[in-house]
């Protein structure tokens, strides 16, 4: 793990709040993290935690309205991005920030050549003809990992399967040699063997081509096997940050305990039924005002109700936002 | 595609001779007359020799048949003869579709007719189709916004207003109160120089602003549906993450997926236009297509109103085909073969 390199993206108390017919959703919460460079930053937390509305909120990807960025900074390369005019940010998103969604069977667009769509950006930011932009395009694809890559450039997204077009977005991700790769679960809709397939290249593409990746998942087990360091969402607020390791050996949020409870284990006798967290996760009508967890949790108490926890930090790149842990802080 | 092709085009054969036939037992069972609108001094006796020499006296299956011969024979022939100058095999004396009411050959008055509806109707349908695209496309955009609203207001009026009050409305306000267009088009009128020219247009501007309301009305709705079903698209948001220009998204990645429908959909309007616009020709005087058929309709002038219809049908199945086959072009997924 790259220790104490530059930050290449510092985001600091960012607010998104979409406007509904329901009245507002606090999607995400003053959340603040950092990604140094060269560094691969998980980020985990369950199906509305807000992990993805926050990464595309970074990068001004969510269609406004409804969504409204409240306030924060995000400080790429010296400027804050969310202040930065459309046209700027348009040269960066693609160019120096690459993106690789969820669902790569919906994600490429089915009337145009895997080709054109990865000459796009190329010629766009790059300001190649397409002649250089269609050496590089299989280029690309042959780093990727698809075979016979001048052959497949011709052919059409239908034509390829799950993991491949996975490949080709991730190739797209990758067009302009970006410092951050945001990979917004990027393996949930293949399956494990594709999965590992593409675990595989991430990780061999990282040591290639050294850039910083933020790698959303709902799977523990994926960020086991890839992430440098941890970040727990939960209810739009990030609740515990730590490397890697101190997340699995010493969690500290009651919700980042029960999330690891959850993970089955496959040796041993199966003498118990697979652990669940019991209830929903909160609606996030307005800005929270009480920690977010309380009615999940095992541990809350009257304090919980009143006062939202600030992420407070317990040892070495680990803070939590939990009272218990605050109070062990300070016992230490 | 071309395998495909084929067979359908093979497969049309039977379907048209079939549809042929039905039309002419529906026509046959009407209760019309061809000698009704004669004068009513003509005593029963003449009557019935008037039907008889029109070939009425025949059984249907005769009819039908020589109907058949005329119509997908001789007529052809005559096409080539006239074409290439020459005297094909029984060019003297050759039967053709007559109509009983004129007794003129029925193609020649189509041929007679159809340059005034394809200059109205055709052109109503291009106008329409160039507007409703780029309102379509701005209207799923802005969608809610001021330009919207109007377009759907438009839309509204356009969907639920008929041709023979817009017709008549625009006549009223154009042509008698402020005189800038003549309310009769005159078929007469031949485009020889600029002023002919000019004249020409200034006798289409109505009819084809009330009949491109009606297809500006019903395209754009399609293509605004169509824009906002791929505005929300995963690849549209890729696209965006690529860095493309808004205009570059909308116009080339959201747009091409839109069209596919849209491009059917216009494909299958266009034999309408070679039905003509029945009412919008009978408001503004235009002696096109939908005339001819009325006034075979009304005289019972049954070898008209049968070819008119069987090529009704021709260019209905005929742009069903393209249809299908324009699909297939712009739609990588979708293999025939």
């Amino acid at each position: 793990m790259p220790d104490g390199g530059p930050l290449v993206l510092d985001v600091q108390n960012l607010n998104t709040v979409f406007a509904t017919r329901g009245g507002e959703v606090h999607a995400v919460n003053n959340v603040s993290f950092s990604l140094k460079k060269g560094e691969l930053l998980g980020v985990v937390g369950e199906s509305g935690s807000g992990k993805s509305v926050t990464m595309m909120s970074l990068i001004g990807l969510l269609p406004s309205p409804p969504a409204e960025v409240r306030n924060g900074k995000v400080m790429f390369d010296g400027r804050d991005l969310l202040q930065t005019d459309a046209n700027t940010l348009r040269d960066i998103r693609g160019a120096r920030i690459g993106f690789v969604f969820q669902d790569p069977m919906t994600s490429l667009n089915p009337v145009f050549t895997v080709g054109y769509q990865l000459r796009e950006p190329l010629i766009r930011h790059m300001g190649m003809n397409k002649k250089a932009a269609n050496a590089r395009a299989v280029e690309l694809l042959d780093l990727v990992g698809i075979p016979d890559a001048a052959q497949r450039l011709k052919d059409f997204p239908h034509q390829f399967s799950g993991g491949m077009r996975q490949r080709v977005m991730i190739a797209i991700a990758l067009a302009c040699d970006p410092e951050v790769l945001i990979a917004d679960e990027p393996t949930t809709a293949l399956d494990v063997t594709i999965q590992a397939q593409i675990l595989e290249l991430v990780k061999e593409l990282r040591q290639k081509l050294g850039m910083a990746i933020i790698w959303i998942t709902h799977d523990l087990g994926v960020i086991a096997g890839i992430a440098d360091r941890v970040m727990v969402m939960y209810g739009g607020q990030v609740v515990e940050q730590a490397p890697v390791r101190e997340i699995f050996k010493n969690p500290q949020h009651p919700y980042t305990k029960a999330l690891l409870q959850t993970i089955p284990h496959v040796s041993g006798e199966r003498s118990e039924r697979l652990q669940v967290i019991e209830g929903q996760p909160p609606m996030l009508g307005a800005a929270p005002t009480a920690c977010p967890f309380r009615d999940r949790c095992d541990v809350s108490h009257d304090r919980c109700e009143r006062e939202n926890p600030e992420r407070v930090n317990t040892g070495a790149g680990h803070d939590v936002a939990c009272f218990l842990a605050e109070k062990e802080s300070m016992n230490a | 595609m071309l395998n495909y092709t084929l067979r359908r085009l093979m497969f049309t054969v039977p379907v048209l001779l079939f549809i042929s036939f039905i039309i002419f037992i529906i026509l046959d069972m009407a209760p019309n007359d061809p000698t009704g609108n004669l004068p009513m001094t003509i005593p029963p006796d003449v009557r019935e020799k008037i039907r008889e020499s029109l070939g009425l006296g025949q059984p249907l299956p005769v009819r039908y048949f020589k109907w058949c011969v005329q119509f997908f024979i001789n007529e052809p022939l005559n096409i080539i003869d006239k074409m290439f100058d020459v005297c094909t095999w029984g060019c003297e004396d050759r039967l053709r579709v007559r109509s009983w009411a004129t007794r003129s050959p029925v193609v020649d008055l189509i041929v007679e007719r159809m340059p005034q509806t394809l200059w109205v109707v055709g052109m109503s349908y291009v106008v329409g189709i160039i507007l409703a695209v780029p309102i379509g496309v701005i209207s799923a955009y802005k969608q809610y916004s001021w330009f919207d609203q109007a377009g759907t207001f438009v839309s509204m009026v356009g969907f639920s207003v008929p041709s023979f009050f817009s017709g008549v409305l625009v006549i009223v306000i154009f042509s008698v109160q402020l005189g800038w267009f003549p309310s009769i088009y005159d078929t007469t009128l031949k485009v020889v120089d600029w002023d002919t020219f000019m004249m020409q247009i200034r006798q289409m501007v109505m009819p084809v602003m009330v009949l491109a309301l009606q297809t500006t009305a019903q395209i754009s709705r399609f293509m605004r549906a169509s824009m906002l079903d791929n505005l929300n698209m995963d690849y549209v948001r890729t696209a965006r993450a690529k860095g493309m220009k808004e205009t570059t998204v909308l116009l080339v990645h959201v747009l091409r997926n839109s069209l596919i429908p849209v491009v059917t959909v216009i494909a299958l309007g266009i034999p309408a236009i070679f039905g003509g616009a029945i009412i919008t020709e009978a408001v503004f005087k235009v002696n096109g297509i939908g005339q001819l058929l009325i006034i075979g309709i009304q005289g019972a002038d049954i070898p008209l109103v049968q070819t008119l219809t069987f090529i009704f049908a021709v260019l209905i199945v005929m742009f069903n085909l393209i249809a299908d086959i324009l699909y297939g072009i712009l739609d990588p997924r979708i293999r025939y073969d």
